[in-house]
C-alpha cells in the first residue's frame, strides 16, 4: 500500500519531525515499509505561465511557436501540444528549471529558439495524463510557482500489504496517522465530517436477505450533482497512492476507501430504487463494470436492485449502473461484508480488487457511518450546490461484541522480561485508541471497534501494542533461568548421520535430494510410467503423483549424469509413500535409496560392491549380518533375476536389485546400476547387538584352508550350514581368503581357524572337525577343488 | 709352515681381488674359513710340528686367521655398502606431482547447514526432532491459530493431498503441536523447559526459478518454560545466530504477523557483507530478513496441551524459524536455488565435507 506523508499530516501534526527517521521507526513498531519515494523534488522553477500568441512553427506540422508571460518576462518557446492556444494559463518549465530528468535549457527547435517548456500533468510526475500541456485556472497570477498551487512536493512510502494482514485499521490513512501519533506523542485529529441536513422521511429502502453474510449496510441518496472533476490535489493524492482519477465521484469513493480503509460504492441515482442484499437463488451470469461478463454460484453475495442485480457485494460494481458522465444523483453504498466470503468469492471469480482486499482482513463495520458522513463533507466541498435527498439509512445486522481486557503491569513485566512504567503503558493505550480504566498497575482496557474486528483480543495482544511502541531495540536483553539438562542426539538422527557419514566417506557417494512426485516425462524417457500413488490435489492426470519408491526419483538422475564420470554412487535419505494406511491416509515412510552406477566395472562385480556396502552398513550400525533373499519385482525396473529382499533378523529392512535391461538400455549401452532401498524406520526399529569382548587366547591355533567348488544353482549361504550346524567350539572363525569366480566354475577358499582358550588343540583333534566338515560337504555334493 | 702360510696369504689376496659379489665372498670364507676349509688344514698340519716350534706356528696360524677374517670383514663391509649404493642408485625418484585419483564423496550442502545448526542448538541443550513430509490440516493449521479460510493461508500455497486432511507440510512450524505433546508431561511434571528445534523439507505451491523452489528445508525451533519473555527471545536469537555466523552478529526486531505467535517479529540481522552501510546483498537497506520468531500464541500453547482454559498465560514460549535453503544459499555463495533439488552431480559433488 502506497502511503502519502501529506495525507498523513491531515490528521497528524508532524512539524519539525525527521521523516526518514520516522518512517523508519513506523518499519519497527508498525509494519514493514519497502521503499521511500521523494515526489516534486525532481520539479524546479516551473511556474504559471500564459500563452499570449500561438503560431504555427514554420518548418513543422505540428509544432507551434509561442509567446509565453512567465510573470517576469515573455518568453519565446517551442510547443508541440495540440491544446496550445492563446490564452490559457499552463505549467511553465523555465530556463534553468527541471523537470524529471530534463534540465531546462535555451535550445533551437527546427530552427526556432526555444526558451522554456509548457509541460503536461505526466510531465510533472501528477498524472499518467500527457494529452496535451496543463490548463490552469485563469485565477492563477502568471509566474506563480507550480509548487505553491499544488502539493507536488511529497513523501510517498510503500508499506509491504503482507505486514498488514492483521491490521485492517492500517488499510487506510487516518488508521496509518494514527500510528504516527503514538510514535510521536502528538494528538490525532479528529476527521471532518459533514452531519446530514436533509429533514424529511426518505430513506434509502435496504432489505439484506443472507444476514449470515452482512454486517452493515448504509446508504444515502444525493442529486443535483452538477460537478464532474475532482480538485487537482485530490487527483494528485490518488495518483500517488496508486489510482488514476476517473471523475468526481467514483475519485470520491476511491478517496475515502484510501483515507479510511472502507471501500464504497457509487451506484447511478437512476438505476436504483430499492437496495437488496442477498445470495442469488440460482447461478447467473453478471457484467462487472470492467465490462467482463462472469459467472456468478449461489454462494457469491451479490447487491441487487430490487431484482436486478447492479454490485457483486464487496468486490466489484455492475456495467449497468455504474457512473457515468452523465450521472446527477447517486445512491451511495458504505457496507461492511463478511470478510471470508468476499475472500471465497474473490478468489473464485479470480477477481482481486483494492476492495475485497480490505473486506478479507475483516473491516471495522462501526466505519460506514463515519465513512458516508466523511463522502458528503468531501463532495459538498467541492459541489455545495449538490442536495441530499434521503436520510442516512443504516441497516446494523451484527455487531461484533466489545471487547475488555483485564492485565496488570506485572503480567507485562513478565511477558516482555523488562520494566515498563504503567505510565507508559496507559498512554501507549491511550495513544492508540484504546480506552483505559487504571488502578494502581492494573488496567481494564476496551479495545477500540476498529482493533476488535479479530486483532485484538486478549493479553498477549496487548503486550505486542505496548512493546511495538516502546521499541523492541530499547529492550534489555537476558538469558533465561532454565535448568541445565542434557539433549542427546536421538538413534534416528544418529544412524541418519552415520549412515551418510559411511556412504560419504567410505563409499565416496554423493548426497543427492530429489523431489517427492513423480516426473512423468522424465519416466517417460526411460519407457516408465507413473505409478498410482497418493497425489496431490488438483493436479493433472499423471502429475503430482508421490513416489513410492526412491528410484523413481534417481533413474532419472542417473540418466542425467550418465556422461558426469565413468563411475558414481548417489543417495538420498527422504521419504516415499507406499500407498494408504489403513484409515486411508498416506502411509509416508522414511527411506535411503542408494545408486551405483558403473562403466568400468560389470554389473556382477557392481552389485557385489552394493552387497559389501550393505553388509558393512548392517555390521556398523547393528553389529549383525544381512540375509539376501531372492523376490520378485515390485516395479518395471527391477531384474527379474536380480532383485533380492534386505532381512535381517528374519525381518525385511529393504531391497537390492540390478536394472531390468529394457530401462538400462534407455540409460546406457555399456554401464552397470545398482539400486538399493532401505525402509530406514524398520532398519531402527531392529535392535543393535552388544559388543561382546573375547579375550583371545593365549594358545596357538590351527588354521586349515579349503576349496570348495560350489556348482550353479547352489547358493553359499546353503553350503555355511555344513560348519556351522555341528556347533564345534573349536571352531573359532571362517574367513574368506579367495574367491574364483568366472561364469560357470565358481570356487571360495575359506580358511577354518581352531582354537581353544585353554590349551593347545592337537592335530589329531582338528583332523576330526575338519572330517565333520568333510563329510558334511558330500552329503550337499560340493567338491573340493585340488 | 711358514711357507705354507705365505703361499695361503697370497691364494686369499689374489682371490679375495677376484671377488665381486657377496656369493662368491661365501664362497672364498669357505674355502678358508670353514672346518675343512684352509686353515682348519693348517690347524690339521700342527700335529706333526715339533712341540718347540708349536708354539710359533699356532701363532703364526692365529695371526694369518685373524688377517684373513679382518680383511674379509673388509671386504664384506665394502660390498655391501656397494650393494646399498647400487640398490639406491637403482630407486625411481617419484614424481610426486603426478595426478591421483582420491575418490571423494560429498554431502548435501542442506545436510552440511543442518548438521551445523543442530550441533550448535544440541551445545544449548536442545533435542532435535524428526518429523513427517505429510501432516494433517489440524497440525499444518488449526493447531497453529490459523482455522480455516483465514487469509494466512493465502500466504502459502498449500499442496493439499486425495488422502483426508493430508497435505505436504507448508513450514516445520506444523510439527509444533507433536512436540509440545511428546515433551509436555516432562515440562509439568519435572520442570524440564522444552526446548528443541525440527528441521524438515517444506513444500509450496510456487513456479521454480533461480529464486524460488517448491522444496526447500526450514529448521523450526521452540523454547516453552514459565517464565520465557520476549527479552529472553531476543537474547536467545542473537547468541544462537552469532555462533551461526561466527561473529557477533547484531539483530533488529519488526512487528511481523504470524497467526501462531503474539507478538510477533521479523528479525533481521545487520548485513554481513556491508556491516550495515548498505550493499546490494542488502538491497541497501542494511539489514537482511533472516528469520520470522515470535512469543508462541496461547491458543497454541493450549492445542498442545501446554496451558489449561484457566491458566492460558501458565507457561509461556517462544519459536522461530530458520530457513535452511536459505542460510545455505547465503553460506555457500549459491545464486540459483535450483542447484539444491536437481541432481546435478557436477554442482553437488563440491560439497564435501570439511
Amino acid at each position: 500500500m502506497l502511503v502519502s506523508m501529506n495525507w498523513i499530516r491531515d490528521f497528524v501534526n508532524l512539524d519539525g519531525q525527521d521523516i526518514e527517521e520516522l518512517i523508519h521507526r513506523f518499519t519497527l513498531s508498525t509494519a514493514e515499509v519497502e521503499g521511500i519515494e521523494y515526489k516534486g523534488k525532481d520539479i524546479e522553477n516551473v511556474v504559471v505561465g500564459q500563452i499570449l500568441t500561438c503560431k504555427d512553427h514554420p518548418d513543422s506540422d505540428h509544432l507551434h511557436v509561442l509567446t509565453v508571460d512567465g510573470g517576469d518576462g515573455i518568453y519565446d518557446v517551442v510547443c508541440g501540444a495540440p491544446n496550445a492556444r492563446e490564452g490559457i494559463k499552463t505549467a511553465f518549465a523555465k530556463v534553468g528549471g527541471r523537470v524529471g530528468e530534463m534540465k531546462i535549457k535555451s535550445a533551437k527547435l527546427r530552427g526556432v529558439v526555444s526558451n522554456g517548456m509548457c509541460c503536461s500533468e505526466k510531465e510533472l510526475g501528477i498524472s499518467d495524463d500527457h494529452s496535451g500541456i496543463m490548463e490552469l485556472d485563469p485565477s492563477y497570477e502568471n509566474g506563480t510557482d507550480i509548487k505553491d498551487i499544488f502539493p507536488i512536493e511529497d513523501i510517498i512510502f510503500e508499506v509491504d500489504n503482507k505486514s498488514l494482514t492483521n491490521r485492517p485499521d492500517l488499510w487506510g490513512h487516518y488508521g496509518m496517522a494514527r500510528e504516527f501519533a503514538a510514535l510521536t506523542g502528538q494528538k490525532l485529529k479528529d476527521l471532518e465530517v459533514m452531519e446530514n441536513d436533509y429533514n424529511g422521511d426518505a430513506q434509502v429502502p435496504i432489505t439484506v436477505g443472507n444476514k449470515d453474510l452482512v454486517y452493515r449496510y448504509t446508504s444515502v441518496r444525493i442529486e443535483n450533482i452538477t460537478k464532474k472533476e475532482s480538485l487537482m490535489q485530490m487527483k494528485i493524492r490518488l495518483f500517488y497512492c496508486g489510482t488514476r482519477a476517473i471523475n468526481l465521484l467514483a475519485d470520491l469513493t476511491n478517496y475515502l476507501m484510501l483515507e479510511l480503509g472502507q471501500p464504497m460504492h457509487a451506484f447511478d441515482g437512476k438505476k436504483i430504487s430499492k437496495i437488496v442484499v442477498d445470495t442469488p437463488k440460482q447461478d447467473m451470469k453478471f457484467t462487472t463494470l470492467d465490462g467482463q461478463e462472469r459467472d456468478i454460484t449461489t454462494d457469491t453475495l451479490m447487491i441487487w436492485d430490487d431484482e436486478t442485480p447492479v454490485a457483486i457485494a464487496g468486490i466489484m460494481g455492475g456495467l449497468d449502473s455504474e457512473i457515468t458522465d452523465d450521472t446527477d444523483s447517486l445512491v451511495l453504498e458504505s457496507a461492511n461484508f463478511d470478510g471470508v466470503s468476499v475472500r471465497k468469492s474473490a478468489s473464485r471469480l479470480a477477481l482481486r480488487t483494492d476492495a475485497s482486499a480490505r473486506y478479507e482482513k475483516t473491516l471495522d463495520p462501526e466505519m460506514t457511518m463515519t465513512a458516508v458522513k466523511r463522502f458528503m463533507k468531501l463532495l459538498f466541498d467541492v459541489d455545495p450546490d449538490a442536495k441530499i435527498v434521503s436520510r442516512i439509512t443504516d441497516e446494523y445486522v451484527k455487531k461484533y461484541p466489545v471487547i475488555t481486557i483485564d492485565f496488570d503491569k506485572a503480567f507485562v513485566d513478565r511477558y516482555t522480561g523488562i520494566d515498563i512504567s504503567s505510565d507508559r503503558i496507559n498512554d501507549t493505550l491511550l495513544s492508540l485508541g484504546f480506552d483505559t480504566e487504571r488502578n494502581g498497575d492494573s488496567f481494564k482496557v476496551t479495545v477500540p471497534s476498529f482493533r476488535a474486528t479479530k486483532d485484538v483480543s486478549m493479553k498477549a495482544d496487548i503486550v505486542e501494542e505496548i512493546t511495538r511502541i516502546y521499541g523492541y531495540d530499547n529492550f534489555t536483553i537476558k538469558t533465561t533461568l532454565s535448568p541445565l539438562l542434557p539433549a542427546k542426539t536421538s538413534m534416528l538422527r544418529k544412524e541418519e548421520n552415520m549412515i551418510k557419514d559411511l556412504l560419504v566417506k567410505a563409499y565416496a557417494m554423493n548426497e543427492i535430494h530429489t523431489r517427492v512426485w513423480q516426473d512423468p516425462d522424465e519416466l517417460r524417457d526411460l519407457g516408465l510410467k507413473v505409478t498410482d500413488n497418493v497425489k496431490i490435489l488438483g493436479s493433472a492426470e499423471d502429475q503430482g503423483v508421490l513416489r513410492c519408491s526412491m528410484m523413481q526419483s534417481f533413474l532419472p538422475v542417473i540418466n542425467k549424469n550418465k556422461n558426469y564420470r565413468p563411475s558414481f554412487g548417489i543417495f538420498e535419505i527422504g521419504r516415499t509413500v507406499r500407498g494408504v494406511r489403513e484409515d486411508k491416509t498416506a502411509n509416508e515412510v522414511r527411506t535411503l535409496g542408494i545408486a551405483l552406477y558403473s562403466k568400468a566395472e560389470p554389473e556382477k562385480q557392481l552389485y557385489f560392491k552394493g552387497v559389501e556396502l550393505i553388509n558393512a552398513l548392517v555390521d556398523e550400525l547393528k553389529h549383525k549380518s544381512a540375509k539376501y533373499v531372492k523376490t520378485e519385482t515390485g516395479f518395471d525396473w527391477q531384474h527379474p533375476k536380480n532383485t533380492s529382499e534386505i532381512v535381517i533378523d528374519g525381518k525385511k529392512v529393504g531391497v537390492i536389485n540390478t536394472v531390468h535391461p529394457q530401462v538400462l538400455t534407455r540409460i546406457t549401452r555399456n554401464a552397470a546400476i545398482v539400486m538399493i532401498e532401505i525402509l530406514m524406520d524398520d532398519l531402527l526399529a531392529i535392535e543393535p547387538d552388544a559388543l561382546e569382548f573375547k579375550e583371545p587366547s593365549k594358545f596357538p591355533g590351527i588354521d586349515y584352508d579349503l576349496s570348495l567348488v560350489i556348482s550353479e544353482g547352489v547358493r553359499f549361504e546353503d553350503i555355511q550350514e555344513c560348519w556351522t550346524k555341528d556347533k564345534m567350539r573349536e571352531l573359532k572363525e571362517v574367513s574368506v581368503i579367495d574367491i574364483y569366480d568366472k561364469g560357470e566354475v565358481r570356487s571360495v577358499t575359506l580358511r577354518f581357524r581352531f582354537e581353544l582358550p585353554d590349551r593347545t588343540l592337537t592335530s589329531e583333534e582338528v583332523q576330526v572337525d575338519i572330517d565333520r566338515i568333510l563329510a558334511n560337504l558330500r552329503r550337499v555334493n560340493v567338491e573340493l577343488k585340488l | 709352515m711358514k711357507d705354507k702360510i705365505e703361499a695361503l696369504r697370497a691364494k686369499f689376496a689374489s682371490e679375495l681381488t677376484n671377488v665381486k659379489d657377496l656369493t662368491s665372498l661365501e664362497d672364498l670364507r669357505q674355502m678358508f674359513m670353514s672346518k675343512k676349509g684352509a686353515i682348519q688344514d693348517l690347524m690339521k698340519d700342527l700335529g706333526a710340528i715339533p712341540n718347540e716350534q708349536k708354539k710359533e706356528a699356532g701363532q703364526m696360524i692365529n695371526t694369518f686367521k685373524q688377517e684373513v677374517n679382518e680383511r674379509f670383514e673388509a671386504k664384506k663391509k665394502e660390498l655391501d655398502e656397494l650393494a646399498l649404493k647400487v640398490l639406491l642408485e637403482a630407486t625411481e625418484s617419484y614424481d610426486d606431482s603426478m595426478p591421483t585419483d582420491n575418490p571423494c564423496g560429498s554431502y548435501h550442502p542442506i545436510t552440511l547447514i543442518q548438521r551445523e545448526l543442530e550441533d550448535i542448538f544440541e551445545s544449548m541443550g536442545f533435542d532435535v526432532e524428526d518429523y513427517n513430509e505429510i501432516v494433517d490440516d489440524y497440525n499444518c493449521f488449526e493447531a497453529l491459530n490459523i482455522p480455516k479460510f483465514h487469509p494466512a493461508r493465502d500466504m502459502q500455497d498449500t499442496y493439499y493431498l486425495n488422502t483426508p486432511n493430508q497435505l505436504l507440510k507448508s513450514h516445520t512450524s506444523a510439527a509444533q503441536n507433536t512436540i509440545m505433546r511428546k515433551y509436555g508431561d516432562k515440562l509439568k511434571k519435572y520442570g524440564r523447559p522444552i526446548r528443541a528445534v525440527f528441521p524438515g523439507r517444506c513444500f509450496r505451491n510456487e513456479a521454480i526459478d533461480a529464486c524460488h523452489e517448491n522444496t526447500f528445508f526450514q529448521m523450526e525451533g521452540v523454547m516453552i518454560d514459565k517464565n520465557i519473555s520476549v527479552s529472553n527471545l531476543i537474547y536467545f536469537m542473537k547468541t544462537m545466530l552469532s555462533e551461526v555466523f561466527e561473529r557477533d552478529v547484531t539483530v533488529r526486531l519488526r512487528p511481523g504477523f504470524f497467526p501462531f505467535v503474539e507478538p510477533g517479529f521479523e528479525l533481521d540481522i545487520q548485513c554481513l557483507i556491508c556491516g550495515g552501510d548498505g550493499c546490494p546483498s542488502c538491497k541497501n537497506s542494511g539489514w537482511l530478513e533472516l528469520c520470522p520468531c515470535g512469543m508462541i500464541h496461547p491458543n497454541v500453547l493450549k492445542h498442545g496441551g501446554i496451558n489449561s482454559e484457566e491458566d492460558p498465560f501458565e507457561y509461556t514460549g517462544f519459536a522461530f524459524g530458520l530457513g535452511l535453503t536459505r542460510l545455505a544459499m547465503m553460506k555457500y555463495g549459491v545464486g540459483d536455488i535450483r542447484v539444491f533439488n536437481d541432481g546435478d552431480l557436477s554442482a553437488l559433488s563440491q560439497f564435501v565435507s570439511r
